[in-house]
């Protein structure tokens, strides 16, 4: 056991940084590449260089107004004072308008604010999308990681605009705050009786756990096979090694069936992908198709009897 | 038949932590060993029980099916069958088929030639269901607070603990846990992302290399933190997320039975703004 596990890099290689792939930089340049002594422990000691990009300005700036309309509410709320507001920060919380408003647009102290940070929130993370799709365009790449963000952001919208616009009301979203956004699950569970009983929640949560399952899984193989090479993902994929072969002969002996070097990509992908998916689908369900989940549950025989 | 093409010069003898050569032997696709043998007897008979504890309620129906630990009133004592005895021998075939299914993995790690980390990893997984099902009920001086073995049942457990606590949310350790499935998923489709996108790259490319996902990642958000560092991160990240998910059920009850939003109170109290 005393044997190095490949927990951490023992042998820092020193060499010039990597300037990164050849892109269009007519308009936008990128950055300086930096390097660190203890990120080199576990990962690539190479911070940079970053590419901000018009998109990714754009989207910055976005983020930044929602960012600030949220703290400059909070700041109002406990009158401008700085000790308060740490003080209170977890709990203060920029809510939505009230249900008597609709959809309509309320004055700006009464979830008119609310509305403008959300607005400005789905702007920038819309234009960050766009910009993580463009990215991967410019190096020649697949387009996967965002439309594995695309599905983070659907359950993003659900929450915050899609299920609201069904139901008619913008005070159906989900507050700006720390402590506030955990009253709301709580009481949105309670108020459509009992989220559990939810099929779609169930696979969200099966496939959040499912997904910290796969990566226990396949981080832990590469470290243990990572003597024979496994980290080498993409040449494996292309031209199998020993690596990949005692990776793959581990789960089959152990449970009867191994992915491969490329398919453990796509089972990953598609755990992480379907969490968000259908914990959206879940949802937007609730209150609009299903008023009680456990009733539902009572109705489909699913429910025990104690 | 069940062998792979190249899996024949893997299947050698040894490795084994017990029994010598005598179960270090292939079932189709399955390494047996002693504990492929002693776990199958764990979960022969600990399925067996389930069958039997069903058989003796009121429903079949695979969601409804609720086999509950022994009453309160029992405390730490051996309950009769028919009282959460079941339960409480489900749950010792149940612990033993669990650790059984860890030492295998080691077994079977040692005849590759390769790390631990699987078997480690799954160990936090049983330390999780270990301290739901035994620690803290020992802790709290009764089978009765385990939960009990159910699809449905389990989850109104969960949800009524939960409203005990007020609202479980507040639970310092829960946030935390929580925080590290979301980063864990998060990581994940960012890792399965790249290199599935490196791999079925735009047409008309060639297939991509560890350099591309570096300068992916590095144009996109700023650092790579590269092909080997994403599986330390990755593994980090999933044991933590079942490490703190089990902290923070122990603590409820043991460490503090009020309610987990007044526990925020003493953020309050600190003397610089109190």
């Amino acid at each position: 056991m005393a044997e190095y596990q490949n927990l951490f890099s023992r042998v820092h290689v020193t060499a010039p940084p990597d300037a990164g792939g050849p892109i269009d930089e007519s308009m936008f340049k990128r950055g300086k590449p930096r390097m660190s002594y203890w990120l080199q422990k576990i990962g690539d000691a190479q911070i940079g260089p970053f590419y901000l990009g018009g998109l990714g300005l754009a989207s910055l700036i976005c983020g930044f107004i929602a960012f600030e309309i949220i703290g400059f509410n909070y700041l109002a709320q406990v009158n401008w004072d700085p000790l308060v507001f740490l003080r209170e920060l977890p709990w203060l919380s920029l809510e939505p308008p009230k249900a008597e408003y609709g959809l309509s647009i309320p004055p700006l102290n009464e979830g008119g604010w609310w509305l403008l940070a959300g607005f400005f929130l789905t702007l920038s993370v819309m234009l960050w999308w766009l910009r993580m799709y463009r990215r991967a365009r410019a190096l020649g790449m697949g387009t996967h990681v965002a439309w594995a963000f695309l599905s983070a952001i659907w359950l993003f919208l659900v929450l915050g605009f899609f299920r609201p616009l069904a139901m008619g009301t913008w005070s159906e979203a989900v507050p700006f705050g720390i402590f506030s956004h955990l009253d709301w699950t709580q009481n949105f569970s309670l108020r459509y009786g009992n989220l559990f009983y939810n099929p779609f929640h169930m696979l969200s949560i099966a496939f959040l756990y499912g997904s910290a399952l796969l990566f226990a899984m396949h981080g832990g193989t590469i470290l243990a096979t990572d003597r024979y090479g496994a980290h080498r993902e993409i040449e494996q994929i292309v031209d199998r090694g020993t690596a990949s072969e005692r990776g793959a002969l581990f789960w089959r002996w152990t449970m009867g069936f191994n992915a491969s070097m490329e398919s453990i990509h796509r089972w990953a992908w598609w755990f992480a992908v379907l969490t968000t998916l259908t914990g959206g689908i879940g949802i937007l369900l609730t209150g609009t198709v299903v008023d009680n989940w456990y009733l539902w549950g009572v109705e489909h025989n699913i429910a025990p009897a104690y | 038949m069940s062998m792979l093409s190249f899996e024949k010069k893997y299947r050698i003898k040894g490795g084994t932590l017990i029994g010598g050569d005598l179960f270090d032997f292939w079932a189709g696709p399955f390494y047996v060993g002693f504990f492929g043998v002693a776990g199958a007897f764990f979960t022969l008979l600990g399925v067996a029980m389930i069958f039997f504890a069903i058989s003796q309620g009121p429903t079949w129906g695979i969601w409804a099916i609720h086999i509950p630990p022994p009453d309160i009133s029992y405390g730490l004592s051996l309950a009769p069958l028919q009282d959460g005895g079941l339960w409480q021998l489900i749950t010792v075939c149940a612990t033993g088929a669990f650790v059984c299914w860890a030492l295998r993995e080691v077994e079977i790690c040692r005849k590759l030639g390769i790390g631990y980390h699987v078997p480690v990893a799954f160990g936090t997984a049983i330390f999780a269901y270990v301290t739901l099902v035994i620690i803290r009920p020992i802790l709290m001086g009764a089978w009765g607070y385990a939960f009990p073995y159910g699809i449905m049942s389990h989850l109104d457990w969960v949800a009524s603990v939960g409203y005990q606590y007020v609202n479980f949310h507040y639970n310092p350790a829960h946030m935390i846990a929580v925080t590290f499935f979301f980063t864990t998923t998060l990581a994940l489709a960012l890792h399965g992302g790249a290199i599935l996108s490196g791999s079925n790259p735009k047409k008309g490319n060639t297939v991509r290399t560890a350099e591309h996902e570096n300068s992916f990642f590095r144009d996109s958000i700023g650092y790579s933190i590269g092909s080997l560092g994403i599986h330390r991160l990755g593994l980090f990240l999933a044991i933590n997320a079942g490490f703190w998910s089990a902290i923070c059920i122990v603590i409820s009850g043991p460490l503090w039975d009020k309610s987990w939003p007044e526990f925020w109170e003493f953020w309050r109290q600190i003397p610089i703004w109190s």
